[in-house]
């Protein structure tokens, strides 16, 4: 029979239970609404973390002081800063991998202009390669020279937050802010960067050379160093470049062999490719949950589906009669259930996108740093629709198998 | 050679324990164009001598030629295409699809042959309710129809496929004397004027009366085969009430209750 007017059959059969088919259908609307939602949404996840890392800088790798030391006690990290600033020299001009490395020198505190303050996220110390480490550019101005470095000079870089809190009406280049009544000489303005992967804004941030925050502000050794941040050349150079940074730092440390090392060095893309596992794994997690509603849908099918064919019996034995093969009736059956799951599963899909887009802008709202992005691919939609079809197929056939192997006698004189 | 030639038939119900013999032995053969009364009491297999005839049921035994091609080895799909362009049927309670209109009724055995285009299936759907009285009924459901016009839909959803046989199983059950005579009317104008081979069941002596040829059934075989209905009557008499139909016999070594006599 041709498939067209099979479908016209199931079509009506449909039609002459609206209520039911509905009810039917919603467990199928649910699953695939859960699903798509999640897949959105976990998509949307994934795309924010490669945003950010890129963000981040590019090829970054993350270099620490860990708690090592030769002896029994055991310290945390960063305990005792060992890195120095010549570390980081040292690593920009003998590994060949690497491009570019700063020290990065940490700091907390008010900052001051006129009659305003404010409490930047994050003030820090930093080389005069930092900028291209970081993948980041200035908006206006200069960066610090390495007289600013060697000299300690007052004078920073600040990025666009700080430029709204403290300089609604004056142009800030060449103002002067204090910070612990020290003032510093505004050089240069930060391009926008953004929220980085916690949501925390980066541009709410000051930059001054690593030298004056350690002397000037935190009291101790110009070379004193929390963090060196490295850019290899390329990003199939990365582990190139750590086990060179590795080498160096074991012989500059004069760390003999076997014994542990007193730094950390981290890439980011592993740490992408961590929180890209995590992110997945959570995705398809939550995406598994939400099938199972999938399941329950389909077993709604299976169970209406066999109601369907036992008060349709006569209909199946005229059929028979007249000359409908098993195949035809099988056929009728499971077109009837898949287009009961595949209408399901459209209608599935758009209230998913809605869930996903009503999610993220909750995100959104609650977290105004991050631009949480929704994603709403066509694949999810194909595979919604496939997903559903399969769901149909598998719950409808049962069914659709008994009625097809009727005895058409049984089937006509059934009351 | 005749159209249809049964010889030996025997179908046996296995109900596990115990096993009902629907029919003993049948042998009879019908030639294209006749018009066939099938009778006896309830039990005496005539409907299942029906359901063989009419390619629903294989028989367990025996052999079955309709137009000389032996059915009981045919496959289930071959004898569903069997239905689709041979035989027709007429059931007593009509067995038309609830609210589907009249027209699409007649249409549904052309729904299942192959090469019939839509336009063509309409148009013959079409002629066939106007040949049967109904061409002003063709949106009609069968729910808006009365018992008469519900079995003249039936009878044109039969005839639709151009069939050689119809196949009637108490056509006149569910209506009145007068609609009765109406539907035995257009049977008998079938067999006349348009030579289709009519084979009907039935337990009204005055519908079996209108055959040419009546076979009487008891206890699973051919009791009495004639052309005389007066001697018919005589064989259904023989070991009866009176009245046609006769009580229930079980198959001798069944106790009562136990089987479910096939109708």
């Amino acid at each position: 029979m041709h498939l067209l007017i099979t479908l016209r059959i199931a079509l009506r059969a449909l039609r002459k239970n609206k209520l039911r088919a509905t009810l039917t259908i919603l467990g199928v609307v649910i699953g695939i609404a859960a699903v798509t939602a999640m897949v959105s949404i976990g998509q949307s996840a994934s795309d924010l973390v490669q945003g950010q890392f890129e963000a981040l800088g590019t090829n970054v790798i993350v270099i620490f002081s860990s708690g090592h030391r030769r002896g029994p006690v055991q310290q945390g990290q960063g305990a005792m800063p060992k890195l120095t600033a010549s570390d980081s020299e040292a690593i920009a001009t003998e590994c060949p991998a690497v491009l570019a490395a700063s020290p990065i020198v940490g700091f907390g505190g008010q900052v001051v202009y006129g009659n305003s303050n404010w409490r930047p996220r994050e003030m820090v110390g930093v080389g005069i390669d930092y900028l291209t480490v970081r993948n980041w550019s200035l908006r206006h101005g200069g960066f610090f020279t390495d007289r600013d470095i060697t000299s300690a000079a007052k004078v920073c870089v600040i990025g666009r937050t700080i430029v709204a809190k403290l300089f609604q009406t004056t142009n800030p280049l060449g103002e002067t802010i204090r910070i612990r009544n020290i003032p510093f000489r505004i050089i240069g303005i930060l391009e926008t960067k953004g929220a980085n992967l916690v949501g925390e804004d980066q541009d709410n941030v000051i930059m001054m050379p690593h030298t004056t925050v350690a002397k000037r502000l935190r009291h101790t050794s110009f070379e004193a160093v929390d963090v060196i941040l490295v850019s290899a050349r390329a990003n199939d150079r990365m582990s190139e470049a750590e086990n060179e940074i590795r080498q160096l730092l074991f012989e500059r440390h004069n760390i003999p062999p076997g014994e542990p090392a007193d730094f950390e060095v981290k890439n980011t893309t592993e740490i992408a490719k961590v929180l890209d596992i995590i992110t997945g794994t959570m995705t398809l997690l939550l995406s598994s949950i939400a099938g199972i509603s999938l399941v329950v849908g389909g077993v709604g099918i299976m169970n209406i589906m066999l109601v369907s064919v036992t008060e349709r019996t006569r209909e199946i034995g005229v059929r028979m009669a007249v000359g409908a093969r098993g195949g035809d009736i099988l056929r009728q059956f499971l077109i009837e259930s898949v287009l009961l799951a595949m209408i399901g599963g459209l209608m599935g899909f758009a209230l998913g996108v809605g869930l996903s887009v009503g999610l993220t802008a909750i995100i959104n709202t609650f977290m105004n740093s991050v631009k949480w992005p929704t994603v709403i691919s066509i694949p999810a939609a194909v595979l919604a629709i496939v997903f559903s079809s399969a769901v149909g197929i598998v719950f409808g056939f049962y069914p659709a198998w008994r009625a097809s192997k009727l005895d058409p006698i049984e089937a006509l004189r059934y009351e | 050679m005749p159209l249809i030639e049964l010889s030996d038939v025997w179908k046996v119900y296995d109900l596990g324990e115990v096993q009902v013999e629907a029919l003993r032995g049948v042998s009879v053969s019908i030639e294209r164009g006749e018009y066939v009364a099938l009778m006896g009491p309830s039990g005496s297999g005539k409907s299942t001598l029906m359901n063989t005839l009419g390619c629903l049921d294989r028989p367990s035994r025996g052999s079955y030629l309709l137009d000389g091609e032996e059915v009981c080895d045919m496959s289930l799909a071959a004898r569903a295409r069997l239905r689709n362009r041979r035989i027709g049927f007429v059931f007593q309670n009509f067995n038309l699809l609830a609210r589907t209109s009249a027209l699409e009724n007649v249409e549904l055995p052309l729904l299942y042959s192959r090469g019939v285009s839509a336009r063509q299936r309409r148009r013959r759907a079409a002629e066939m309710l106007e040949k049967v009285g109904l061409g002003d009924r063709m949106d009609h459901h069968p729910g808006q129809l009365s018992g008469g016009q519900q079995q003249r839909v039936a009878i044109a959803r039969a005839l639709v496929n151009a069939p050689s046989i119809l196949m009637a199983d108490e056509p006149t059950g569910n209506l009145d004397s007068q609609t009765s005579r109406e539907v035995i009317q257009i049977l008998r104008e079938l067999n006349t004027q348009a030579a289709i081979t009519i084979i009907l069941v039935t337990h009204d002596q005055a519908i079996g009366r209108h055959a040419r040829r009546t076979l009487v059934l008891r206890d699973g075989t051919i009791v009495e085969d004639t052309a005389d209905f007066a001697r018919a009557l005589a064989a259904l008499h023989a070991e009866g009430d009176g009245d046609g139909e006769a009580h229930v016999v079980p198959p001798p070594h069944l106790p009562v209750g136990q089987v479910q006599q096939p109708r």
